[in-house]
């Protein structure tokens, strides 16, 4: 057999790498050459300073909002694992006919068929001051006034959260538990485990693949987020995202260039950190 | 040694909504003896299995234990342990760690554990590969290290579930060997499902044939073999040749069939007017040579292609080709008159 020349290999990965450097290495690298550009409040001006990194990182703002953002992935990484743990657990074990477990599975993808922002809206309805947790609440006799932190704080954001992200943590958790042999569980069973030692045991640690997957999900997508920080805070919490949309609204691009490499390199950080504690490639 | 517990099945049922895929069984297996649940798929011995494990809830009857009924038992509180089909190791853990998941369950600390983990796997030829995951051995390798985990609760009675299908014919034959020397040595009751016959008449103490599920016969497998309880018996175990009592000539009484072993068939070539009561006129369909023995097919006008086995000096003093006329006959003291 003729071994293939050099050039038709080039060749064929190709197309692949044109799409990779188009979509992704160009902007990328837009973004780290203008973080070290000038601005003043007209215009972007050419140039090679390091003082939007100085300024970025020697503010106290960056470090709380970082800090803050940080707090929320972890809280809702915490809460929409456990929720979609549960959930996958369910549907892949206590369910136990396909036609079921599909239609269960269908019903956790209904709230996508609407928006973000709309299913984010319409929890004001119901966490408002007049809303109508609250009412139901103070018509049952169980509070004198209306609760204040159910809307417009930290709550009402990572409710949300959990609210639009459970499911990426639901589909990958689920997929693993779907590829676990049922013998196995079986075999626990016949080496005398209970359900509960059965589920740290044997299930856990063969979803940790499905768990990591999840993770990176749910956690990058709450570090890059600013929208529903911004509708469920009212403004009154911050992340680095919406730091960012900020100084664009003012803009400071330059500024937010600089405020999304550190970002970017953080996540790739956490990522990095969550590749090494599991390999997720036996799950691709 | 403590004396070893009989396990016996009494009018055992399990029924799916309408289904009844295990018919009132009734059997006793004696202690220390290595049991074969043989029959076609869906006959219901893989079911009968896992009721005796405790995987399945048995819908009538009683499962008893020496002087006690597991019925209701978890699997672990039996004294049961199952082998499966596809061994189940858990692909997470090494085979070390396989090998003293029970223990652990029990709580029995780390290093207690695997170290009578590593013994157990010594016992087993597999002490060289307790940091391996299950993934990086060999069908036979994974059988072995199954075979470990299932015995290091020092169960009494061990159920295997067709444990050699998953290995190719030589490892087979290897495994098989090595399965009835372990269960000499430790001298407890293996309780073995497959549909192979050969299997079991090469393992078993006791042949128990299933189909639809009933238990068509119970006996040592020489009894099986030489006297087959019903023409599926027969049927099913093969070398034979199942006839209609009336073609044989049987005496009357009998049940409608009648089993001729098919090696004490013999085939001479032509035509004879001399067909008569142990002999049948027919045409060789198939010839075909399995080094010691020659197997020649022959087709009988009215009858199920009939099968004679014949030693390979016997066919070559008499050789017949496909196609050509041929005589069997057999002798009458070879007739097996079947129940059913």
């Amino acid at each position: 057999m003729n071994r293939v020349k050099s050039w038709v290999t080039y060749l064929q990965v190709a197309p692949l790498a044109l799409v990779f450097l188009l979509f992704l290495i160009v902007p990328i690298a837009t973004i780290v050459v203008v973080s070290f550009f000038d601005y003043n409040t007209t215009q972007i001006i050419p140039a090679f300073l390091l003082q939007n990194y100085e300024e970025l990182l020697l503010s106290p703002v960056t470090w709380r909002t970082y800090q803050q953002t940080i707090q929320f992935a972890l809280i809702t990484w915490a809460l929409t694992l456990l929720i979609g743990f549960t959930v996958a657990y369910f549907v892949a074990f206590h369910v136990r006919s396909p036609t079921m477990q599909t239609v269960l599975f269908l019903l956790c993808t209904i709230p996508f068929w609407t928006s973000n922002v709309i299913r984010m809206i319409s929890w004001i309805p119901f966490l408002g001051r007049h809303g109508l947790a609250n009412t139901t609440l103070m018509n049952l006799g169980l509070i004198k006034e209306p609760l204040e932190f159910l809307l417009y704080s930290d709550f009402s954001v990572v409710l949300a959260y959990v609210h639009l992200y459970t499911l990426f943590m639901v589909v990958p958790i689920f997929n693993s538990m779907m590829r676990i042999d049922r013998s196995l569980l079986e075999a626990a069973r016949d080496a005398g485990a209970s359900g509960w030692q059965t589920l740290v045991n044997v299930i856990l640690p063969l979803c940790k693949p499905g768990i990591a997957i999840g993770s990176i999900f749910v956690v990058t997508i709450v570090m890059g987020d600013f929208v529903t920080v911004r509708m469920m805070s009212g403004g009154l919490s911050a992340s680095v995202g919406l730091m960012m949309a900020n100084a664009m609204s003012l803009l400071q691009y330059p500024a937010a260039a600089a405020n999304a490499v550190i970002l970017l390199l953080l996540v790739l950080f956490i990522v990095a950190a969550m590749m090494r504690l599991v390999d997720i490639r036996k799950e691709l | 040694m403590a004396k070893q517990p009989d396990i016996e099945l009494v009018s055992l049922t399990k029924r799916y909504g309408e289904t009844l895929a295990v018919d009132s069984i009734g059997l006793l297996i004696p202690a220390g003896s290595y049991c074969c649940l043989l029959g076609p798929s869906g006959c219901g011995k893989t079911t009968t299995l896992r009721m005796i494990a405790g995987h399945e809830e048995a819908s009538e009857g009683d499962i008893i234990l020496g002087a006690e009924n597991i019925t209701g038992l978890p699997p672990a509180a039996r004294g049961t342990a199952m082998m499966f089909q596809s061994y189940a190791l858990f692909p997470h853990l090494d085979c070390t760690d396989n090998v003293a998941f029970s223990l652990k369950m029990r709580g029995v600390d780390k290093d207690t554990r695997r170290a009578r983990a590593v013994e157990m796997l010594k016992r087993v030829h597999m002490d060289a590969y307790g940091g391996r995951l299950p993934a990086q051995l060999s069908g036979g390798q994974q059988q072995r290290v199954a075979l470990a985990r299932a015995l290091i609760t020092d169960p009494q009675v061990l159920l295997l579930d067709e444990p050699l299908s998953a290995l190719d014919p030589f490892l087979r034959v290897k495994m098989r060997e090595e399965l009835k020397s372990l269960q000499t040595r430790l001298g407890i009751c293996f309780i073995h499902v497959t549909h192979s016959q050969d299997e079991a008449m090469a393992l078993a103490d006791l042949v128990v044939v299933m189909n639809g599920g009933r238990i068509e016969q119970a006996a040592p497998p020489r009894e099986v073999f030489n006297r087959p309880a019903s023409a599926f018996v027969a049927r099913f175990i093969g070398g034979h040749n199942v006839l209609p009592a009336a073609v044989a000539r049987a005496g009357a009484g009998a049940g409608p069939f009648v089993a001729i072993r098919a090696d004490r068939v013999s085939v001479q070539a032509g035509t004879s007017a001399a067909a008569g009561a142990t002999s049948l006129q027919g045409v060789a369909r198939s010839v075909e040579y399995l080094g010691s023995t020659v197997q020649v097919g022959i087709d009988v006008i009215g009858l199920d292609t009939l099968s004679a086995t014949l030693s390979e000096a016997r066919f070559d003093a008499s050789p017949v080709r496909p196609g050509e006329p041929v005589l069997l006959s057999w002798n009458p003291e070879d007739v097996h008159v079947l129940g059913r």
